[in-house]
This record gives structure tokens, C-alpha cells and sequence, in this order.
């Protein structure tokens, strides 16, 4: 029993790393209606930069600070450059254009961040206690052994959502997100800049990847294969729809706990390994059953 | 000046719906085949025929037949990767358990395997469209890596989990050779293009290309989306099947699971987009395009005289190449089958601009 919950808890806290990366993936998905293949480049990038610019500062007297500021300049910078260079040439193209696009972004990312940075793996630090608890002990007998840094992922995962929450119901900028993400040409005639929202939408996204980077880059240290997160992340996207932050989060968490459960149980009957492709066979089971996903949007076909 | 039609009448209807109705394009299809069967193995190095010209030929097909699908149909899938394993590990399979099958039956009956398998996880488009299907063909793909690296049955339980072709022979003749494969490779490619040449010119077609445009109304009309989806899966598994058979035994000659992975998926892809969606000769073209520029990126550092570390140039490779898809999709989205139409556009009118 004890053993359960762990791989329960342990699922649930794999779940909250997915969610992250999945909630840069819906925000501009709702936003400018573009598969943004390039998230997992961007929490690549996002970490490396803050990593190297720790080191490059370690002198000055709070290197994580001035960092971790210099790393979102340069993230809104980046979405900036992608709309620019990118999102307007192509504003009117179908889907699979824009997704074209953003999978050579994210090319055009790996290769950059490599190229000025270094490939090398990175150990992050920005204080995350890594020491591993053990809860209910009264419950269970010897415990629960849960990983710290995990509970703290977790935590910043749960922060993130309610600051998003609050942003786009509260402020007027989120209202505009919303309006934009409801349909582009009726918020643009109501007087909605769509070019300044989409820099926003993909700052916002920047600044998520960042901080899926942060939790990522403490756990795994920041390497290339951070960037191939994205892939772990579309089955989350299925699971919960392409428009939903909550969906994001109950997609994540359940992907997760169903990964490691059936890996633990499964996995030994049929030679292991099956973590690759067990979430996608899941969402792709979820999908036959509601192929909008949990909390996607229904599509309703005209003719 | 030259290229205009006039002139030219047809007297049937037969000739009317000819593949190649005007004279000018069938003396330089012709002339196409004539330098591609003849001059190329004639002055190519073995160097540009293993390295390039094989590969382009072999991944020319396997963009034909994501083309097929994506371009014509509409599905959208990044499964190939797994598909061509499929074609690989059934035809190495057929050929290893059953000596005595040709080996040129055993990749046409690999290619059926890998129809069966396109057909089994094709089903999905039935029910999600879009980004959905792109999802759940990824899923065919990690299974299907999962599958050929876990399941000893299939490499005949080799301990390192790479597998070598048998040589292929016919009647006697064994294509070893560079200029054999290159030919055998070219023969494919030019009867598997024309096959689905005529297959989008015909009722099936027409079928996929409506459903690819607005399903819903094709349905309305009296096309069943289930035999429309499925026959463009079928059909495009086949020749990806074929493809991947075709890359394992004739281009790489042992491979491992590795070989076929998502990496390989998205490279079909792009060359699918880049040469055009919807065109035959789209996809040789694209297919030419990226297996030519990594090698070309390679190079340059050396032309231009600067030189870099090994870890740089590759860095450099990715940006240029995820700047060149950036691109294309801004200046040409229809691909370079839309360059080579208007530069056939201009032909006619040449010596005047319009």
C-alpha cells in the first residue's frame, strides 16, 4: 500500500512537471491558434541562458536575481522576434504552415542556444531544497518517501496556475487574451492590437517555459534532451484539449500518475521500457472516447 | 515560344485525358528518364550515388507516400518513421524465415504488412482530425520504436539489437553494386510515381482530395469517409512500407531500431511540405532539396574558409536549417512544385513577360 501511493505521489509529481510545459503549449494555442512546436526549445533555451548567465554573474551580489531578470528580457525579446519575423508573414496560412514554422523555430532555438551557450549538461541551482521527505507515517507503515523538490515543483506548478487564473480574469490585458482567443477578427474590430497580443501571449509562454525550465533544469540538470519534452507534453494536450489551462493540469497529472503506475505494473510483463509510448496510448484511449479531449472545446463542423 | 500548345489537337478522348497531354512535356519527361537511367550511373562517382542519389530516390518514395496522405488526403501524420520499420523489419523477416521467397516479393508483401499496420492505426482519423491525428500517429511511432526494440521475435533474437539485410539477388543478378541499386532504387521510384500519379487522377483521388478539403460536405455528397481515410492510409503505407524496406537493405544494409525514429518522421515530413503538398513531383523535390542541403551545410565552413569546431557546425546546421523552413513556408507555403509551375507559367509565355 505504502508502495503504491509512493508511485501515486511520485506520478502525481511527474504529472505537475508535464502540466508546466503543456500550459505554455495551450496559452498560445488560445491565443493565436498556433501549435507552438517550439515550447520544449524554449524551456531548453530559457534554462540555459539563466544557467549560464548565473555563472557569468556569480560575481556580482545576487547573481539568481539579476539572472533570472536579464533571462525574461531576453525571453520577451525572443517572443518579440518570433512575431515579428515570424507570426505576421504568416498570418493568414493554415494550421499546419504555422506548425511547420514553429518546428523550424524550434530548430532555429536548439541550434542557437547551443551555438552561444554551450552543450554541455548544467547543474541548476536556485535553492531548491532537494532533501526527500517522508509523510504519513501514521498511516502507512515506514512512510511515504517523497522528493522535496518535487512538493516544491508542485507548489510553483499550483502558484502558477491561480497567477494565471487571476491574470486573465482580473486584468485587462487577460480580458484581452480572452476576447483574442475567442476569435481573432470580432477582438481585432473591437480595437484589440492582435499584433502587441500576440507578443504578449508568447512573453507569457516565454516566461512559463522559463520557469518549467527552473523546475526541470533542478531536477534533471539542463541539458538537449529538456528540449524533447515537447513531445512528452502533446499527450497531456490531448488528454485535457488544446484550449484549456485546467485541462493542461488534469491532463498532466493524469498522464503522469497512469506513466508511472503502468511502468511499475505493467512494465516487467512486457520487457520494460513502455514509458515512451504508454501516455500517448492513453490520450489516444481518451481521444476515441472524447475527441475534443477532457476540457477541450467541441468542434462544430459547418458545411 | 516553345512550350505553347497550339497546334496540337486531340482527336480522342483517350489522348484528351493523357497524363502528359502536350508534346513539349512528354519529349522532356522522356529526356528526364533518358539522363536520370542512362548519363547519371554513366558519369556519377560512387560517392554521389551511395551518398545521395540512393537515399534521395528511397526517401523520394516514402515522401510520396506521406504525400499521398497529407497532401492529397489531408491526414496528417507523423508516423512514417514507424511505418518504414515496419516495411524494414517485415521484409528482413520474410526474407530471413522464408529462404526461399525472392527478396523482391518479400518487400512487395512487407509493403502489405505495413498497409495492415497503416490501415490498424489509420483508424483514429476516423474519429480526430488535425492535431489530434498528428498525436496519434506519434503514438504509432513511439510504439512502434518500443515494439522492434523490445520484441526479440522480430530481430531473430540478435543480442545487440541491430540486423543485417540479406544481399538481394534476382534471376542470378545480385544488385551489390552501387550503379545496380541506383537502378533498382530509380525503376521503383518511376513505377510506384506513376501508380499514384494515376491514383489522384482517378475516383480515389478525387475522394481524398475532397475529404482533405471539407469532409464533412464530402460525406454529404455520397463519399464514404471511411474507405476515403483508410484507402489514403492503406495506399500510403504501402509505399512508405516499400520505402522503409527499400532503405534498409538497399541503403543501409544493417540498421537498428534507431534508424526509423522520430527524427526520421519529421525529415519525411518537411520534405512533404517543402516540396509541396499535393504534388507528385513535389515530393522528389523536396525529397532532393533536404537530403542535399545538410550535406551542402557541411561543406560550407569549408568554402567559405572559416573554420569551426565539429559541435559548432552542426549547432549552425539546425539554425540554418530551421531559418531555411521558416522561410520557404514565408516566401513559397505551396512548396517548390508552386516554384516549378510558375517557372512552366513563364515558359509559355517566354520571350514575353505576360
Amino acid at each position: 500500500m505504502g508502495f503504491f501511493l509512493e508511485v501515486v505521489l511520485g506520478g502525481l509529481m511527474a504529472g505537475v512537471l508535464y502540466s508546466l510545459v503543456a500550459l505554455g503549449f495551450v496559452l498560445i494555442f488560445k491565443a493565436s491558434g498556433v501549435f507552438n512546436f517550439a515550447q520544449g526549445a524554449m524551456v531548453l533555451f530559457a534554462a540555459l541562458t539563466l544557467v549560464r548567465l548565473m555563472e557569468l554573474l556569480k560575481h556580482t551580489f545576487n547573481p539568481l536575481l539579476i539572472a533570472l531578470l536579464l533571462t525574461i528580457a531576453v525571453m520577451i525579446a525572443l517572443a518579440w522576434a518570433i512575431e515579428r519575423l515570424v507570426l505576421r508573414p504568416l498570418v493568414n496560412q493554415p494550421g499546419i504552415s504555422l506548425f511547420m514554422a514553429t518546428l523550424g523555430i524550434s530548430y532555429v532555438l536548439d541550434g542557437f542556444g547551443q551555438a552561444v551557450w554551450g552543450s554541455d549538461v548544467y547543474v541548476l541551482d536556485v535553492g531548491i531544497p532537494k532533501r526527500p521527505l517522508v509523510l504519513l507515517e501514521s498511516v502507512v507503515p515506514g512512510g511515504v518517501l517523497v522528493p522535496s523538490e518535487d512538493l516544491f515543483a508542485a507548489l510553483i506548478a499550483g502558484l502558477l496556475v491561480v497567477g494565471l487564473g487571476v491574470f486573465f480574469q482580473k486584468t485587462r490585458i487577460g480580458r484581452a487574451l480572452r476576447a483574442v482567443a475567442d476569435d481573432h477578427q470580432a477582438a481585432q474590430s473591437v480595437g484589440i492590437p492582435l499584433n502587441y497580443i500576440w507578443v504578449i501571449v508568447w512573453a507569457v509562454a516565454g516566461l512559463v517555459a522559463l520557469v518549467a525550465g527552473i523546475v526541470w533544469g533542478s531536477k534533471l540538470g539542463v541539458q538537449f534532451s529538456l528540449g524533447l519534452i515537447a513531445l512528452k507534453a502533446l499527450p497531456v494536450l490531448i488528454l485535457g484539449g488544446f484550449e484549456s489551462i485546467l485541462g493542461a493540469v488534469v491532463g498532466g497529472l493524469i498522464i503522469g500518475v497512469g506513466e508511472k503506475l503502468s511502468e511499475v505494473y505493467l512494465g516487467p510483463r512486457v520487457g520494460g521500457g513502455i514509458e515512451n509510448w504508454f501516455a500517448y496510448v492513453l490520450a489516444l484511449v481518451f481521444l476515441l472516447v472524447r475527441p475534443e479531449g477532457l476540457f477541450g472545446e467541441r468542434h462544430i463542423d459547418r458545411v | 515560344m516553345f512550350y505553347r500548345e497550339a497546334g496540337q489537337f486531340k482527336t480522342s478522348y483517350g489522348a484528351d485525358q493523357a497524363v502528359f497531354p502536350i508534346h513539349q512535356d512528354r519529349i522532356f519527361v522522356a529526356l528526364w528518364l533518358a539522363i536520370a537511367f542512362v548519363l547519371v550511373p554513366l558519369v556519377s562517382s560512387e560517392y554521389l550515388l551511395r551518398a545521395i542519389l540512393i537515399p534521395l530516390l528511397i526517401l523520394a518514395l516514402a515522401a510520396l507516400g506521406l504525400n499521398l496522405l497529407v497532401g492529397y488526403c489531408g491526414q496528417l501524420s507523423l508516423g512514417t518513421g514507424g511505418f518504414m520499420a515496419v516495411g524494414a523489419y517485415a521484409a528482413y523477416n520474410l526474407c530471413v524465415r522464408v529462404p526461399a521467397l525472392n527478396p523482391f516479393v518479400a518487400f512487395l508483401l512487407a509493403g502489405g504488412v505495413a498497409t495492415l499496420v497503416g490501415i490498424a492505426f489509420g483508424m483514429p482519423s476516423l474519429r480526430i482530425k488535425g492535431y489530434y491525428l498528428a498525436v496519434a500517429t506519434l503514438a504509432a511511432q513511439f510504439f512502434l520504436d518500443w515494439v522492434f526494440s523490445r520484441v526479440a521475435w522480430f530481430t531473430n533474437n540478435t543480442p545487440s539489437g541491430s540486423i543485417t539485410a540479406p544481399p538481394i539477388t534476382l534471376f542470378q543478378l545480385s544488385f551489390d553494386t552501387p550503379v545496380r541499386k541506383y537502378l533498382l532504387c530509380l525503376t521503383i521510384l518511376a513505377l510506384f510515381a506513376m501508380v499514384a500519379k494515376n491514383l489522384v487522377r482517378g475516383r480515389i483521388g478525387r475522394a481524398w482530395m475532397a475529404t482533405r478539403d471539407m469532409d464533412v460536405a464530402a460525406e454529404i455528397i455520397g463519399i464514404r469517409p471511411m474507405y476515403a481515410k483508410l484507402s489514403a492510409f492503406a495506399v500510403s503505407s504501402f509505399f512508405i512500407g516499400v520505402a522503409g524496406g527499400l532503405w534498409a537493405f538497399v541503403h543501409l544494409g544493417s540498421w537498428e531500431p534507431l534508424a526509423f525514429d522520430v527524427n526520421r518522421s519529421f525529415s519525411i515530413l518537411f520534405m512533404v511540405i517543402i516540396g509541396g503538398l499535393g504534388s507528385i513531383l513535389g515530393s522528389i523535390l523536396g525529397a532532393a532539396f533536404i537530403t542535399v542541403l545538410p550535406l551542402l551545410l557541411n561543406q560550407l565552413p569549408q568554402w567559405l574558409g572559416v573554420s569551426m569546431s565539429t559541435a559548432m557546425i552542426s549547432h549552425l546546421e539546425a539554425m540554418i536549417f530551421g531559418c531555411l523552413i521558416v522561410f520557404f513556408l514565408i516566401k513559397e507555403p505551396l512548396g517548390l512544385a508552386r516554384l516549378w509551375r510558375i517557372g512552366k507559367e513563364k515558359l509559355r509565355l517566354w520571350p514575353f513577360p505576360y
